[in-house]
């Protein structure tokens, strides 16, 4: 490549690098604007306050804020535990053993992940009132798993299958029973997969807003994005916009910080799962 | 270290298709066994049935004296060597030797004391600390074989250990292999489809078609008195020539001119008809440096040579010939199972590297034919096999072998 | 490497009459197969099977939450009622508009994104690569409030920053019509969505082996002839993989709708119109219907992709 060609393809992972975080920026610098700012039609705050942070964590807006925030994180965590845990023994059969219906199991994966959500929502939405799950946690996490299993069964699948299986045997005859060849040899080699998964059920989870604003009606159960969604619909704010945007970077931190630390990873199981050869 | 029996083994997959079809062969202690034949004739199948990685339909498998059909491979102590190797990709080098040790809880300093010793045979010292994705394929075959002798074990079995690597590295690693091999003195089963594998490393060689043994000898006796033309074929680079042959009397008619057999085979083949006549390469040379003494013992034809090769040390040449439907039919189906392409029916000739013979002209060739042997077309098997001088050789091997491991042993270095 | 064909390697039951070994050990491990497989399985059915079915029969009765007594089964009414009107067709408009749109742009970004991530140094592709992903794991609501924000009369700052641009000015009022709040919302779902599609196709970009270009190179092949003859071609599978979930994915457009405008000035998906039927209206009979349609239409969608482009997804996701 000649200097100017490297020059143009500098340029352009720049223009890369602004479009991704711009408008993180942006709503980063809102979330420090104090009220009387919020309106002057600059993109930087000029004078930065933590004041829509307190009004969040500790003010006003606390008590809707701070139980979705845990809310959220609780629900997240089990569903993608549980799909985790599914994924991990299907893929683990769809990789490793020979069986009629794999063909079957991954597609019912590929049909539930392109099944519009909108369209469970509404007779969960009846069924969850009359049993009682309506605005509860499980009546998050079980849709949830319609969210997080498919994806992580497609993913976990297209890892385990480059785990070379002849290892188990190699460590066979190298002496080992069969359970400490999959536990000296198979989990260390899994392992990254079933961490990668996980990341990434646990972004879709944390992403959804249609279920947690239609089957929650209180903090008791409600996510952030449902919260976020109500917040300008609560009168108690004047203007909810600056709040909206300290608690849209609070949010937004747990994921930056999983994608700062495992890009690469994370990469590697958004297409091994879409796109493999 | 142990002796390796196997009875009648058979294996049958659930189409029912015999994948290793009736094999009794019976490895000695000590003895370096070579299983060799093209893709799919069931050798690789036959050393995973050894090992305990694949189940045996019928038959016994005995090795050290104990039947161990339905022991699993960690009861039968043997050690692989895999062809891609296995080896853990997140231990170490020193973990990936060590890991039968750890599994057997042999204490640290001894185990330390072990895997410093095999790195030592193998010249794998600096890489001890490094992972397997970072070494060279040599190296990794290297770590491989580092696992395997790491321990007592019963014996090494090896599948197609060099197939990944280039053809430089492949000579070194088997002149390692067989000098590792010789100094443990180790009973060692080998699978490989290279011949000159085969034909260097093995005390005796089974070859194998379509899951059936067709010959079990030293590499001598395979090379010069092979029982059938799929052995002829197989061993022997460049192959065999097989020429179609008219019987008249003791006198067979090719399309290199006429052969005189001896007494012992003009008898073995008489009454037939229609013949394939094998001969090596190297029983063919350029007529005009032939001494005059030894030309009386063979006979001289005039051919056009289509292409010549001259390697520096030596020379070929190559003859096309004319043959019978049939006759080509065959070959092309020998050829086919032999995993080769053989396109047209032309003779291969080995003639001396100072030879002036030019392509596209005729030149005289010189055939030295008290070395040929005639095969029945049909059957394939060779008509005029001495059984006699073939045991002679392979018991000439076996004595050399013991001879090998008795000067190994008196020179003090035992197995690691 | 395929190590999927390796026979299975339990040692646990003797050996014993040869024949039944092998049908015995085929039987175990699909059993075995299915107790692992299963469970997953009858969770994914459970939780869209099952509700899908229960929206069908609820879509054939005259129902509403805020009268449950007089449910009344009225057969395929509902859908004779949202199949008049022209609410139904106008959100099918706008989530075809918005689908077309999105997803023919996000190609084309994706593609260019793809191609600058595949030229960059090594030194920076971490960068990047960390970079594109941020859109990809910011939640849909936020990246909506951002755009609103962005755009809106009061708090944004695109009026003063493109004040010079005719037709913009300090009192444009972005979200005050159908075009101009869908122009805003397209923008938003471009920014999140772009990044999974240029990751795909980065994927697809890496299974063109560099030999070929070279060798299209000496064949006297143009940059933008390579491209197309050599390059688009081989990345086949990738681009219609991309596609197919991405339309998909596009065609089910909730979030940023209700975060933006709440469906004023006509902006309303269908899966907002089925939302707004269930949940706030109540009305379960009508919004079972139209999430039906929807499910149908989401059906004949990806049937089409399969059927109408040959995705053969078995074989992009590295099946056999």
């Amino acid at each position: 490549m000649s200097t100017k060609e490297k020059t143009w393809w500098g340029v352009a992972g720049v223009a890369i690098v602004l479009y991704a975080l711009f408008p993180i920026a942006w709503i980063v610098s809102l979330s420090f604007k104090a009220p009387s700012a919020l309106n002057n039609g600059n993109f930087l705050p000029g004078a930065p306050t933590w004041e829509n942070y307190s009004l969040i964590l500790t003010g006003g807006a606390s008590d809707l804020f701070l139980p979705a925030l845990r809310n959220s994180f609780g629900i997240c965590l089990i569903a993608t535990a549980i799909s985790c845990l599914l994924a991990m023994f299907a893929a683990y059969a769809i990789a490793r053993l020979d069986f009629p219906g794999k063909k079957f199991i991954l597609g019912t994966a590929l049909a539930v992940a392109i099944f519009p959500v909108i369209s469970i929502v509404t007779p969960l939405f009846n069924l969850w009132r009359n049993i009682g799950l309506y605005d509860t946690w499980p009546g998050l996490i079980i849709p949830y798993l319609s969210l997080t299993l498919p994806i992580s069964i497609w993913t976990m699948s297209a890892f385990f299958r480059e785990i070379p299986w002849e290892m188990e045997q190699a460590a066979q005859v190298d002496g080992a029973t069969t359970w400490q060849a999959f536990r000296k040899v198979i989990v260390p080699l899994a392992a990254p997969g079933v961490f990668t998964t996980a990341i990434i059920a646990f972004f879709i989870a944390w992403n959804d807003f249609v279920y947690g604003i239609s089957l929650t009606s209180t903090e008791q159960a409600r996510p952030v994005p449902a919260a976020l969604g109500l917040f300008s619909g609560a009168s108690q704010f004047e203007d909810p916009t600056g709040a909206i945007a300290a608690a849209a970077v609070i949010v937004t931190i747990p994921v930056i910080v999983l994608v700062l630390l495992f890009q690469r990873r994370i990469v590697a199981g958004l297409t091994n799962g879409a796109v493999k050869g | 270290m142990a002796s390796i029996e196997m009875k009648n083994i058979v294996k049958k997959y659930g189409d029912g298709f015999p994948a290793v079809n009736d094999v009794s062969l019976d490895i000695d202690e000590g003895e370096f066994m070579i299983l060799v034949g093209p893709s799919g004739c069931g050798k690789s199948t036959l050393l995973r049935m050894i090992v305990g990685l694949e189940d045996i339909t019928s038959g016994d498998m005995v090795i050290g004296g104990t039947r161990v059909n339905d022991k699993a491979p960690r009861e039968r102590n043997l050690s692989m060597v895999f062809q891609n190797y296995a080896l853990y990709p997140h231990l170490t080098v020193f973990e990936n030797i060590a890991f039968p040790l750890r599994l057997a809880k042999v204490d640290d300093g001894e185990v330390q004391r072990r895997v410093n010793e095999a790195a030592d045979v193998l010249e794998l010292h600096e890489h001890l600390e490094r992972k397997p994705a970072n070494l060279s394929g040599g190296q990794r075959q290297r770590v491989a074989m580092g696992r395997a002798i790491v321990r007592q074990a019963e014996a090494f079995l090896f599948d197609e250990p060099l197939s990944n690597l280039d053809a430089k590295l492949r000579g070194q690693m088997r002149t390692e292999i067989s000098r590792l091999q010789r100094r443990l003195g180790i009973t060692t089963v080998y699978v490989t489809h290279d011949q000159t594998e085969a034909m260097t490393l093995g005390d005796r060689v089974c070859v194998l078609r379509k899951g059936k043994i067709q010959q079990v000898a030293s590499p001598r006796e395979l090379y010069e008195q092979p029982v059938n033309l799929f052995v002829a074929g197989f061993i022997g680079s460049p192959p065999m020539n097989f020429l179609p042959a008219q019987l008249e009397g003791s006198r067979l008619t090719t399309p290199f001119g006429d052969i005189d057999l001896d007494e012992r085979r003009a008898a073995a083949v008489a009454g037939r008809d229609l013949l394939l006549v094998g001969i090596r390469p190297e029983y063919f040379e350029d007529a005009s440096l032939v001494d005059e003494a030894k030309r009386p013992l063979g006979s001289v034809f005039t051919a056009r040579v289509d292409v010549t090769e001259w390697l520096g040390d030596s020379q070929f040449a190559y003859i096309p010939y004319e043959a019978p439907d049939e006759i080509r039919t065959q070959l092309r189906e020998l050829s086919k199972e032999l995993d080769s392409e053989e396109l047209r029916t032309q003779a291969i000739v080995s003639i001396d590297a100072t030879s002036r013979i030019r392509e596209g002209r005729d030149a005289e060739f010189w055939l030295d034919s008290r070395k040929v042997h005639v095969f029945d077309p049909t059957t394939g098997d060779n008509l005029t096999r001495d059984a006699d001088a073939g045991a002679e050789l392979t018991r000439l091997a076996a004595e050399d072998r013991v001879e090998q491991v008795q000067s190994a042993e008196g020179e003090g270095i035992s197995a690691a | 490497m395929s190590t999927t064909t390796l026979p299975p390697t339990e040692k646990t039951q003797p050996v014993s009459a040869p024949d039944a070994t092998t049908s015995d050990r085929a039987k175990s491990e699909r059993k075995l197969g299915w107790l692992l497989a299963g469970p997953a399985l009858a969770v994914m059915l459970l939780v869209t099977a099952y509700p899908i079915a229960q929206a069908v029969y609820d879509s054939l009765f005259d129902f509403r939450l805020t009268d449950p007594d007089n449910r009344s089964f009225t057969g395929l009414s509902n859908y004779g009622v949202i199949l008049s009107d022209w609410l139904w067709w106008r959100s099918l408009l706008v989530t075809g508009f918005i689908t077309l749109v999105t997803v023919a742009v996000e190609l084309v970004l994706g593609f260019a994104l793809a191609m600058v991530m595949a030229k960059a140094l090594s030194t920076i592709r971490p960068v990047l690569r960390a970079a594109i992903l941020i859109p990809y794991a910011v939640i849909t609501v936020v990246s909506a409030f951002a755009w609103q924000f962005a755009f809106d009369i009061q708090t944004g700052f695109v009026n003063s920053w493109f004040g010079w641009v005719p037709g913009i000015g300090e009192d444009t009022d972005w979200f005050g019509g159908t075009w101009t709040s869908l122009l805003v919302i397209c923008l938003a779902e471009i920014w999140k969505t772009t990044p999974f599609i240029s990751l795909l196709l980065l994927a697809g970009l890496a299974q063109v082996p560099e030999v070929l270009q070279e060798a299209a190179k000496v064949d006297g092949a143009s940059w933008w002839q390579r491209m197309r003859k050599v390059t688009l071609p081989n990345m086949k599978a990738a681009i219609m993989v991309a596609l197919l979930f991405r339309t998909l994915d596009a065609f089910r457009v909730f979030d940023s709708i209700f975060i933006m405008t709440g469906g004023a000035n006509a902006t309303e998906s269908v899966s907002f119109l089925a939302y707004r039927q269930t949940i706030s209206r109540l009305e379960i009979g009508l919004g079972s219907a139209v999430s039906v349609l929807l499910f149908l239409a989401v059906v004949f969608i990806a049937m089409s992709f399969i059927k109408g482009f040959k995705v053969d997804l078995s074989q992009s996701r590295g099946e056999g």
